[in-house]
């Protein structure tokens, strides 16, 4: 049966979602083969195997995850090469894209970026323009590079017993080229990854300020969520960047998605349009995000968002 | 030092954004078109590090003749020179075609830095850099929300989910930049009457090397099949908030079960 590479998205041997999702997806298609590179495998394995892998290829040598994102596209072009997948599945994370941009260079190959499905012939579905068209996109020449977004495609194991295949790579210099030195790890705690979490909670203009920030972090806490921010929170430095969900920063398409003092600019709804459930808390009822809303509560953020969470709370 | 800014210009966000029924390709017309948002922070990085270091800035824009207006608000923002590679053979190509031009003119210009935004508001692929590194064989200093350069040594840190890696390299190299890493500076009167007299080399492609065989739509390695406005979502319930919003809220998502 033809295989299907599902490069493995893991932060030090912490698999992510978004890897059971490919591999899911890999199997309509052929055999789920997952590239794991880099340490860790060992405490990763059984996922893998839950979530139906057909085999496994190890490129475990430290050196690989040492620098930016080269290295992993070496691995994958050397892969592609001797095993002649059909298809190569990443996550369209931006490290995810930068991958599948590099290998696309070294195999020749047409690459599909955000897709939030794949249909027959492995023609991908985007979602464009923040949410407005949809379009069906496919790959003409050489072997299908698909990044494919988080949260798009529901899970399904299916336990399997994977083969194993260490697989090594002599890096090129230029792969080597940009050294990450050091990791730093800002304060997340125990909360989910933002692109990967069933539920996130954003705050806005409307908070008003970084400590005022606590009030959705609570909000999110009581619900598992993740939390997230408008660019006008982010822009006044009341949330870290990194945490920005619209446009010019992440794109989520969680279960839930809850917009506390946020307008619901297009800058902002691009990154969150596609969203299953939309919930929003706004003092001005007039406020566009309203009309995207599954339910919505005109009121005092600074009232309703606490006695949400204690609501929530109560009810665990 | 030689730093090349790519800027490209997009729809903008606030205009109507299509796809034309014919090629599928992007309705250039439907929408004014503005720099690409995060190309503004590459370009503001580009005249930092020019600041800093001396030398000079290119703009490098490939796009239609109206992209000329946005190649004159970086010549104001204070870049030095720009050169606009336009060429109806480049219509309609993709990531991968697109990273092949960019990388013919770049072999004309020479570069210690190519600079660019992490990804564009239209078609939002976040490849270019990537590609760019790759086929020039330098370093690939992308996501960076800092850039430190102290003789031909780089280090950038480059923004993670988790907060960030610290990069380190030589140049020559190429940089993509986050939204954040600087606040670009707003055109003055004085700088938008010197970009009048700057220069814009226009290249076509044959003058810029490019094998027009490879680029273009026809040649593209991606192809749009079909596409369709997606259906609106249908409003929900709005309720005001009579000191019970809360508890009401809490009751639809538990109607839901997120609760």
């Amino acid at each position: 049966m033809t295989e299907i590479l599902v490069l493995v998205d893991h932060l030090d041997g912490e698999v992510k979602k978004v890897t059971f999702e490919l591999l899911t997806l890999a199997r309509r298609f052929g055999d789920a083969a997952a590239v794991w590179i880099g340490p860790g495998y060992e405490g990763a394995k059984d996922k893998l195997a839950e979530y139906g892998a057909a085999k496994v290829y190890v490129a475990a040598d430290e050196e690989l995850t040492s620098y930016v994102v080269a290295p992993k596209a070496e691995v994958l072009a050397q892969l592609v090469s001797e095993k002649s997948p059909a298809a190569v599945l990443v996550s369209a994370t931006a490290e995810g894209k930068e991958v599948a941009g590099r290998l696309a260079i070294k195999i020749d190959s047409g690459v599909l970026t955000d897709v939030v499905d794949v249909a027959e012939g492995f023609v991908g579905e985007h979602s464009i323009f923040g949410g407005a068209i949809i379009a069906q996109a496919k790959v003409r020449s050489g072997t299908p590079i698909i990044a494919v977004r988080p949260n798009a495609v529901a899970v399904e194991a299916a336990p399997s017993s994977p083969a194993e295949e260490q697989v090594s790579v002599a890096l090129t210099d230029a792969a080597k080229s940009a050294k990450v030195v050091e990791k730093v790890v800002q304060e997340k705690g125990e909360r989910p990854d933002l692109t990967e979490a069933a539920i996130v909670v954003s705050g806005g203009r409307g908070v008003g300020g970084a400590e005022n920030f606590s009030i959705i972090e609570g909000l999110a806490d009581s619900l598992g969520a993740a939390v997230g921010a408008s660019r006008a929170a982010t822009d006044a430095g009341w949330y870290p960047h990194q945490f920005q969900v619209g446009q010019t920063g992440k794109t989520v398409s969680p279960q839930l998605y809850i917009a506390v003092g946020i307008s619901g600019a297009i800058q902002h709804r691009a990154g969150m349009q596609t969203s299953k459930t939309i919930v929003a808390i706004n003092k001005d009822a007039e406020a566009p995000i309203f009309e995207l809303v599954d339910y919505g509560v005109v009121g005092d953020l600074f009232q309703v968002a606490p006695q949400l969470t204690e609501e929530v709370n109560k009810r665990k | 030092m030689n730093i090349v800014v790519c800027v490209k210009q997009v729809p903008d966000t606030e205009s109507p954004r299509k796809l034309k029924s014919d090629d599928k390709t992007l309705d250039r017309g439907a929408a004014d078109g503005v720099i690409n948002e995060l190309d503004e922070y590459a370009i503001e990085e580009a005249l930092s590090i020019k600041e800093a270091h001396g030398g000079e800035v290119t703009v490098l824009t490939m796009g239609p003749d109206k992209a000329l207006d946005s190649i004159r608000k970086a010549l104001a923002m204070g870049v030095d020179k720009a050169v606009h590679l336009v060429d109806d053979a480049l219509t309609g190509s993709d990531a991968l075609q697109t990273s092949y031009a960019i990388q013919q003119v770049l072999a004309k210009t020479g570069f210690d830095v190519v600079i660019l935004g992490s990804e564009s508001t239209d078609a939002r692929t976040g490849v270019l850099a990537a590609m760019l590194a790759e086929r020039l064989g330098v370093p690939q200093l992308s996501q960076a929300k800092k850039v430190e350069i102290d003789g031909s040594a780089i280090a950038i840190q480059r923004q993670t989910d988790y907060g960030y890696d610290r990069v380190e390299a030589a140049l020559p190299a190429v940089v993509s930049v986050v939204e954040k890493i600087n606040e670009p500076r707003y055109p003055s009167f004085k700088g938008i009457m010197a970009a009048k007299k700057k220069p814009v080399e226009v290249l076509s492609a044959a003058a810029a090397g490019i094998d027009t065989a490879k680029v273009g739509l026809a040649n593209a390695a991606t192809e749009v099949i079909e596409f369709a406005e997606a259906p609106p979502r249908e409003q929900g319930q709005i309720v005001k908030d009579e000191g019970d919003g809360g508890v009401k809220l809490a009751e639809f998502l538990a109607a839901k079960k997120f609760v």
